[in-house]
């Protein structure tokens, strides 16, 4: 993604094909028509591939994309320059409408979704008197620049793939951001994004945006393409097509998009004209050779063309060390604050008729290190889920600061500082350690989606990758910035979440086990660092079992058995309280 | 009104058997099956070739199939082939479909009865199905739901061309199952329907006993819920997916010649009934058995409807009728963390 230097040979590539001597016209068609299903492949990769949404409804876009056109250049005469923001307003809007229903659905209940509005949609063009049923719209003006119109295929190639080459770039400039990264969270789940102020509907809803409006973009320059329109190529098939041609090249890569349109298109063309002259007479033996090739093609790369291809590249894992010395805001601690800085009153949590915390209250003072613990099945992890405004309570209150945040949600809970890292890691192992711990500053940042895509954003974006590395060297993993999330082992992925909750700039970490999978050597550091963040004025409430290490650390420790506080007070009057010895322990008969 | 309603119900009766095969497929494998569209065109038109005194395509794509099977099942155990495991491979995968295929070519030559045309289309599509998840989906079964879902767009594809090489472009319709009408009141029951309420009611309480009182039963519901679980306490999950696919492929093809005597099918109209069957799965969340029962009629009701008062935006309508739904179900759902892949 750093280098911009392949882009450029490619775009190169691309512009100087037309004039090989002795082209034949007839590839040129074909590469429009992989430039225009590139596109909308692209588009794919970013919502399915990227962030996890799967949708059959693009050919729908491509549709809105041609239809608006269509009629905005025939009916009402309008320049198709003028016609194209007009298409991409028309896709994203509707975009929008879709968005608002599907979006939020989870798991498969999304490219079902996707894939019966993309049918509905496909009969309503075909239905409605003013795009011309089922004859669709003809006599599209072509586009034109002065007096040269894009008449032959050969001259509208220049347009298809400058809005190819661009928008790789836009879509890799966009997944390279603050933005970015918050859509690459998405697809392993919500709760790790919305932790740390991510708002993961609103990213959904841009990647669905995103994608239409590429869809769209293919679709006007179809229409210009075709100089007609029909409602065939919209349909659920094409739909369907789309979203093979994203898998098929590689689902998670922007290339892959451009690679699986080339693949499919070609190999279909292949397909239809050499078939015939080997198995004559029968009609549709294509789509069977077509249909076994792709089965066969996903057992043999189930990952895609794209990243198998780039398996066979020297891998590059060394990137650049952001500039340490650029500085993120502070967040303003007033030291006339009251020293409460989170108070639990009777928190109470059912679910259903297991009540898994049962009227807890306690508190935690600033600079204070306190420990939460108790058997399994106690309810520490309920509690922190209560806090950070994962579970809201059944009754009972929750205050930071003094202020009451019982319905709030997790966003809202980060913004006042309260960070926190998970008993099960949920970090994005395709990310970097450094990716990974940035999206701990994304509310730090400021630069919004379209900022990105043109790289406005680089300011803003270096002042954040600063931060994280700051906290990663701080933790001690400066050695493995670079790497993979899910290539650490992990003891170092909960290090790794830690640094993450640093780049909030918190005013209260909460740990879930942190000490857990880490060797006694790396527990000591562990400690250190957590007793230096104390001194430096942050407060810590940590769940642990390692009763070594809770007791050597905690200032104050809080006890729950069964979900009832049965005990709290100062490492050494805990370790003599009846009480807890007896949950630990169990009663002697 | 009445006659529309109980067009709706036949029709429902049928989208509801096919969405409890999509459900049970993607509850046991997490393949959605779109091919389940073409076990019911290849169901209907083996039985209406049949019937017409012709030989199906399909007998011969059934041992075609088995014989991929069998080398699939080869190349899998190479590292430990013993003759057990190739007998029993042979037996399932090439003599079986053999002798099927000797059967039908004898039957074919001499118009049989109606009851044989059943028993051989179902037994030629058990088959199929079964060969089917060994050849494509086995091998895939580890990857994500979206390779698997592509994967079974590629068959779709793949089985549709292979359709209209058997049974030709021009549409076919079968016998009926069970000839004769009577009319009770303002309505006219036909045996047709009749044998589609019976079957289906039939299906539905017989999918119900499967599931919660046998062994395999138990052991494919415990593979929908933990593949991993499942294969620790000693399931074969790879059995638990034939098992989904012959289910899946027996429902389609029973679904289809309970069509073909009321409608003509064509090599492609599997797809279409298929998806107002997924419709009914997907309102039922591609869980619940009963709520997808009840969502099929829904869908066969609102389509018999608004193809007599707005032929022309029927499709719109059905598929539309989704968005509410889903809309409800959105808002209704709490957000539930998903562990992938």
């Amino acid at each position: 993604m750093q280098s911009r230097l392949p882009i450029l040979i490619f775009a190169l590539i691309m512009a100087a094909i037309p004039f090989v001597p002795g082209m034949p016209p007839f590839w040129i068609v074909l590469l429009d028509n992989i430039g225009l299903a590139a596109l909308v492949a692209m588009g794919l990769v970013l919502l399915t591939g990227v962030g996890g949404l799967t949708s059959f409804g693009q050919a729908a876009f491509v549709g809105f994309g041609a239809y608006t056109t269509a009629v905005l250049s025939t009916t009402y005469g309008m320049s198709p320059w003028l016609t194209l923001p007009l298409s991409l307003v028309v896709s994203g809007l509707l975009a929008v409408l879709l968005g608002l229903v599907t979006v939020r659905l989870s798991g498969h209940y999304l490219p079902l979704g996707t894939l019966a509005w993309g049918l509905g949609l496909f009969y309503l063009f075909s239905k409605l008197e003013f795009l011309g049923r089922n004859d669709g719209i003809s006599a599209i003006p072509p586009l034109s620049i002065g007096s040269f119109k894009m008449l032959s295929p050969g001259s509208i190639y220049y347009a298809i793939w400058v809005a190819v080459i661009l928008s790789a770039l836009l879509t890799m400039n966009l997944l390279d951001s603050r933005t970015g990264r918050a859509i690459r969270a998405l697809r392993r789940g919500h709760i790790a994004a919305e932790a740390f102020g991510v708002h993961t509907p609103r990213a959904k809803m841009l990647v669905f945006i995103h994608a239409a409006v590429l869809a769209g973009l293919s679709g006007w320059l179809y229409a210009h393409l075709q100089r007609a329109v029909n409602p065939t190529p919209f349909g659920a098939q094409a739909g369907i097509e789309y979203l093979f041609i994203a898998v098929v090249g590689g689902a998670g890569y922007v290339w892959g998009g451009v690679l699986g349109a080339a693949l499919v298109v070609v190999l279909k063309e292949v397909l239809q004209s050499y078939l015939p002259l080997i198995l004559p007479g029968s009609g549709q033996v294509e789509t069977i050779v077509f249909g076994i090739m792709l089965v066969a093609l996903l057992q043999l790369a189930p990952g895609g063309v794209w990243p198998w291809l780039m398996s066979f590249l020297p891998q590059r894992t060394s990137g650049k060390k952001p500039d340490t010395s650029l500085k993120l805001e502070q967040r303003t601690r007033s030291p006339g604050q009251s020293s409460v800085l989170l108070q639990v009153e009777k928190a109470r949590k059912q679910f259903g008729g297991v009540v898994a915390v049962n009227n807890v209250s306690f508190d935690v003072q600033a600079r204070e290190i306190v420990a939460l613990i108790g058997p399994n099945g106690a309810g520490k992890s309920t509690t922190f889920n209560l806090i950070t405004g994962v579970l809201s309570a059944s009754s009972g209150s929750i205050s930071v600061l003094g202020n009451k945040v019982d319905r709030a949600p997790p966003q809202e809970i980060v913004k006042l500082g309260i960070s926190r890292t998970f008993q099960h890691v949920k970090l994005v192992p395709d990310m970097t350690v450094l990716e990974n711990v940035a999206i701990g500053a994304h509310l730090r940042g400021h630069s919004g989606p379209i900022s990105s895509m043109l790289r406005l954003d680089r300011a803003d974006e270096a002042k954040l990758l600063a931060e994280a590395a700051r906290q990663i060297e701080r933790v001690g993993l400066g050695e493995q910035m670079h790497q993979l999330a899910g290539s650490l082992s992990l003891g170092q992925q909960r290090i790794v979440e830690i640094a993450r909750a640093l780049c909030v700039d918190p005013m209260l970490l909460l740990l879930d086990e942190p000490a857990a999978g880490l060797r006694h050597m790396e527990k000591q550091q562990l400690a250190t660092l957590l007793r230096e963040l104390r001194d430096g004025g942050m407060s810590v409430l940590l769940v642990e079992h390692d009763m070594g290490f809770v007791m050597n650390l905690a200032d104050r420790i809080v006890v729950l058995d069964f979900g009832t506080k049965i005990a709290e007070g100062t490492p050494a009057t805990i370790k003599t309280n009846p009480e807890v010895i007896k949950a630990y322990l169990g009663v002697a008969a | 009104m009445l006659f529309l309603l109980q067009d709706g119900i036949t029709n429902g009766a049928i989208y509801a058997l096919l969405g409890l095969a999509l459900v049970l497929v993607f509850a046991v494998t997490r393949v959605i099956l779109i091919p389940q569209g073409e076990f019911v065109t290849y169901g209907a038109l083996t039985y209406a070739s049949l019937a017409a005194g012709q030989m199906p395509g399909t007998a011969k794509l059934a041992l075609a199939l088995g014989i991929g099977a069998f080398a699939f099942d080869l190349f899998a155990a190479r590292k430990a082939l013993h003759g057990r495991l190739i007998l029993r491979s042979t037996v399932t995968n090439i003599v079986l479909p053999a002798i099927v295929l000797a059967l039908t070519v004898y039957f074919a030559a001499q118009k049989p009865p109606v009851a044989v045309c059943i028993a051989l289309s179902l037994v030629i599509l058990a088959m199929i199905g079964l060969f089917l998840y060994r050849i494509a989906f086995q091998p895939l079964a580890h990857t994500s739901v979206l390779v698997l879902l592509i994967a079974s767009v590629g068959v779709h594809l793949a089985l549709q061309g292979l359709g209209l090489l058997f049974f030709g472009a021009e549409g076919q319709r079968g016998p009926a199952v069970l000839s004769g009408s009577f009319t009770a009141g303002a309505l006219r029951f036909t045996g047709q329907s009749i044998t589609v309420y019976g079957i289906t009611i039939a299906f539905i309480v017989g999918l119900w006993l499967f599931f919660g009182l046998t062994l395999y039963g138990k052991a494919l519901r415990a593979t929908a819920v933990n593949r991993l679980g499942a294969r620790l306490v000693g399931i074969r999950t790879t059995l638990s997916g034939q098992i989904a696919f012959l289910l899946a492929s027996v429902i389609g093809a029973l679904s289809g010649i309970m069509i073909v005597p009321i409608t003509t099918l064509y090599y492609d109209s599997g797809f279409l009934i298929g998806l107002k069957g997924f419709v009914a799965a997907i309102i039922g969340g591609l869980v619940s058995y009963p709520l997808t029962a009840v969502a099929a009629l829904v869908v066969g009701i609102v389509e018999a409807f608004s193809s007599f008062y707005a032929s022309n935006y029927k499709e719109v309508i059905v598929f539309m009728l989704l968005i509410p739904v889903l809309l409800l179900r959105s808002l209704a759902a709490p957000a539930v963390e998903e562990e992938k892949d």
